[in-house]
């Protein structure tokens, strides 16, 4: 396994109190494989991330329990010294808004280039001629001169292929990207999302794909895993997933998009609002908004039952939600 | 389609491009709408599809005259609007309402919320007398499903969710004919997104409103629409029934933007067939001759760089009828299936 998370836990401290923002997560992804982590806002999937590739703000976040395994190794116990050699070399993030990821006084060229005098101890003029295959194989138009360009002067859709080009740049064996294309709109994103999975393809990287958005998760992922309120509710091959959910959330989120491919009047919305997570209700998390809701909900917090198939389900029903 | 309640011709908005502080020339124009024609029917969904820069929100912004047309003609129940002022004008302005995309920065974070769905009133008094607002603004709550004892609280103390449900209690209150709603969704977490999709179609039915929907996200805006524009580079370039839109589309820029939606089925991936376009959409500030899609058309021709199509039915679709039959500003428009559903699309041409 390339990367495996065990019982992750992390802790914000606020005003009000403690939120636990992610509480005892775990998924584990191969190489070559596509996990996709499928939550809203606030369900814990991007600080999973973070926690992961070491970037977690502390203060006022705090890992205080968990597993990160890559590649055999625990990086929770690593020196920070050691993990800076880690990021960016063997694992690398690509991040939703690549306007304020990438640092507005310099080229791109120059950012480009700086991940190979730093990590590979290149000349700058060698660096730079790196710089330009990279920009080429992210399909820049006349890499050649815009490697002098800063980042502002780019689209946003060139902008996500420049970062994705220095995320790939050295070959990671695992990359993590983060809503990397909300914020394009759909025919650059179906530019950007193909572009990425040629790359995996090619370099046979693993990939963790953090999203909202369940038609870009039907479209490339190879498992699911369904975060809601800290803790993972249902994971999955992506395929059984969508046929038949075993969790009433990922029923509800499925139930609840228009679909280009159908119409129909009422959507089937899920109701209420996700937890806040200074209060987040005892029992399962899921039990205020969930039609399946029995009184064991309300007291006893289901694990992560296994379900047959390699999947499991953090629902006591889950035999129920699976016939539908 | 129902008696039309709102009428738009060619309506075009350019923002001048100016150089020099003191000796101000100008240099040109951002052509941010330039040529849009529609027609909302009386309880009709019109849905404008477009990805950022088409101009979508600057129609919005026109049709509730926020900003007045550089040309162009909105007639309002047969009147055209676009002259009006003063008393006429604020008559206009109080029967064609919006809701804005973003709950956060759309309302005042310093009012309470019963002030903020009550502002209305102020402004025109005669909507409901001074005696009787507090309990419209409840009244309004109570529809938009909120709980009216929450008129004292602050929109801080709100979900995304609950602010948008605000906000289209705010544009409800004067009892507008037309909503303009402006990316309404698109803020919004998946769950919480069908529960006001639902809220909206709701009150349509219950007050009989007509709404102009604008949004980038195809598979909302099929939900919701009876009819569909898809706007590229200030212009639609394709408009009709939802279905025929969705199902039949013949100009290729709608072909490439419904190929290009993820559908949650995992079992259509290898079932459908992308057309992933090159490039990036034109600055409006340069917009390319003749057809301005064919900078990025994988069928463009010389003919396309001469001479701007028109929105019109292609005269090969004309006399056969059907619901390709729609109006398409290409000047090689042609049908392709556009989502491998269950069952490929009937008298579709098939991929080329």
């Amino acid at each position: 396994m390339l990367l495996e998370v065990r019982d992750l836990r992390v802790e914000f401290q606020t005003r009000d109190g403690v939120a636990r923002a992610v509480d005892g997560v775990g998924y584990a992804v191969d190489a070559g494989e596509t996990l996709a982590v499928l939550g809203e806002s606030g369900s814990g999937k991007s600080v999973t991330a973070q926690a992961v590739m070491g970037i977690l703000d502390t203060p006022p976040g705090r890992i205080t329990g968990g597993r990160v395994l890559f590649q055999g190794r625990d990086l929770l116990t690593l020196k920070e010294s050691e993990r800076r050699r880690i990021r960016g070399a063997a694992m690398a993030m690509i991040f939703q808004d690549a306007l304020s990821a990438l640092n507005p006084v310099l080229t791109v060229g120059d950012q480009l280039g700086e991940m190979f005098v730093v990590h590979r101890g290149m000349s700058r003029r060698d660096a730079r001629a790196r710089a330009v295959e990279l920009m080429e194989r992210v399909r820049i138009p006349a890499a050649a001169q815009r490697v002098r360009d800063y980042p502002h002067q780019f689209s946003g859709g060139m902008r996500q292929r420049i970062m994705i080009a220095m995320a790939l740049a050295l070959r990671p064996a695992l990359v993590i990207a983060d809503e990397p294309t909300t914020a394009l709109d759909v025919t650059v994103q179906a530019q950007v999302m193909d572009l990425l999975a040629e790359l995996r393809r090619e370099y046979r990287m693993g990939l963790i794909l953090i999203t909202h958005d369940l038609g870009v998760v039907a479209d490339v992922a190879d498992r699911i895993a369904v975060m809601y309120a800290g803790r993972i509710v249902e994971s999955a091959p992506v395929h059984d997933l969508y046929r038949a959910p075993a969790h009433p959330y990922t029923r509800g989120l499925l139930d609840s998009v228009p679909r280009l491919d159908r119409r129909g009047r009422e959507l089937n919305a899920i109701k209420g609002l996700p937890p806040n997570p200074l209060r987040v209700p005892p029992g399962c998390s899921f039990h205020p908004r969930c039609p399946m809701a029995q009184d064991v909900c309300r007291t006893d917090e289901p694990p992560l039952y296994e379900v047959p198939g390699g999947r499991g389900s953090a629902c006591h029903f889950w035999r129920e939600c699976l016939r539908g | 389609m129902a008696e039309p309640i709102l009428e738009v011709t060619g309506l075009v908005k350019h923002y001048p491009l100016t150089r020099g502080v003191l000796l101000r020339r100008q240099i040109g124009a951002v052509k941010a709408v330039d040529g849009v024609d529609f027609t909302l029917g009386r309880g009709e969904t019109l849905g404008l599809v477009g990805e950022s820069g088409c101009g979508k929100s600057t129609v919005a912004r026109l049709l509730c005259h926020l900003e007045r047309p550089t040309a162009g003609t909105v007639r309002f129940k047969g009147e055209d609007v676009t002259a009006l002022s003063g008393r006429a004008l604020k008559a206009v302005r109080r029967a064609v309402q919006m809701v804005f995309q973003d709950p956060y920065t759309s309302l005042n974070p310093r009012m309470t919320v019963g002030d903020i769905v009550g502002e209305p009133f102020e402004i025109h008094p005669d909507a409901a007398p001074k005696g009787d607002r507090r309990r419209r603004v409840r009244e309004l709550l109570d529809v938009v499903g909120l709980d009216p004892d929450y008129a004292g609280r602050y929109p801080h103390q709100f979900s995304g969710g609950q602010r948008q449900r605000v906000g289209i209690a705010r544009a409800l209150a004067l009892r507008p004919e037309i909503v303009v709603a402006d990316e309404p969704v698109s803020a919004l977490d998946v769950s919480v997104q069908a529960q006001v999709v639902n809220l909206l179609a709701r009150l349509q039915t219950e007050f009989g409103l007509s709404y102009v929907f604008i949004a980038h996200d195809l598979s909302v805006v099929r939900h919701i629409s009876d009819r569909v524009g898809v706007m590229y580079l200030g212009r639609i370039v394709e408009s009709g029934p939802a279905d025929a839109i969705y199902d039949h589309p013949t100009h290729p820029y709608t072909q490439a933007l419904l190929s290009a939606v993820p559908v949650p089925d995992p079992g259509a991936r290898d079932r459908r067939e992308r057309i992933i376009l090159t490039g990036d959409v034109p600055s409006p500030a340069a917009v390319p001759s003749g057809c301005r899609f064919r900078t990025r058309c994988w069928k463009a021709r010389e003919r396309c760089a001469r001479e701007v199509p028109a929105l019109a039915v292609p005269s090969v679709f004309r006399d056969a009828g059907g619901p390709a039959a729609h109006p398409s500003a290409c000047h090689f428009a042609e049908e392709r299936p556009a989502v491998a559903a269950g069952e490929p699309g009937d008298n579709g041409n098939g991929p080329g």
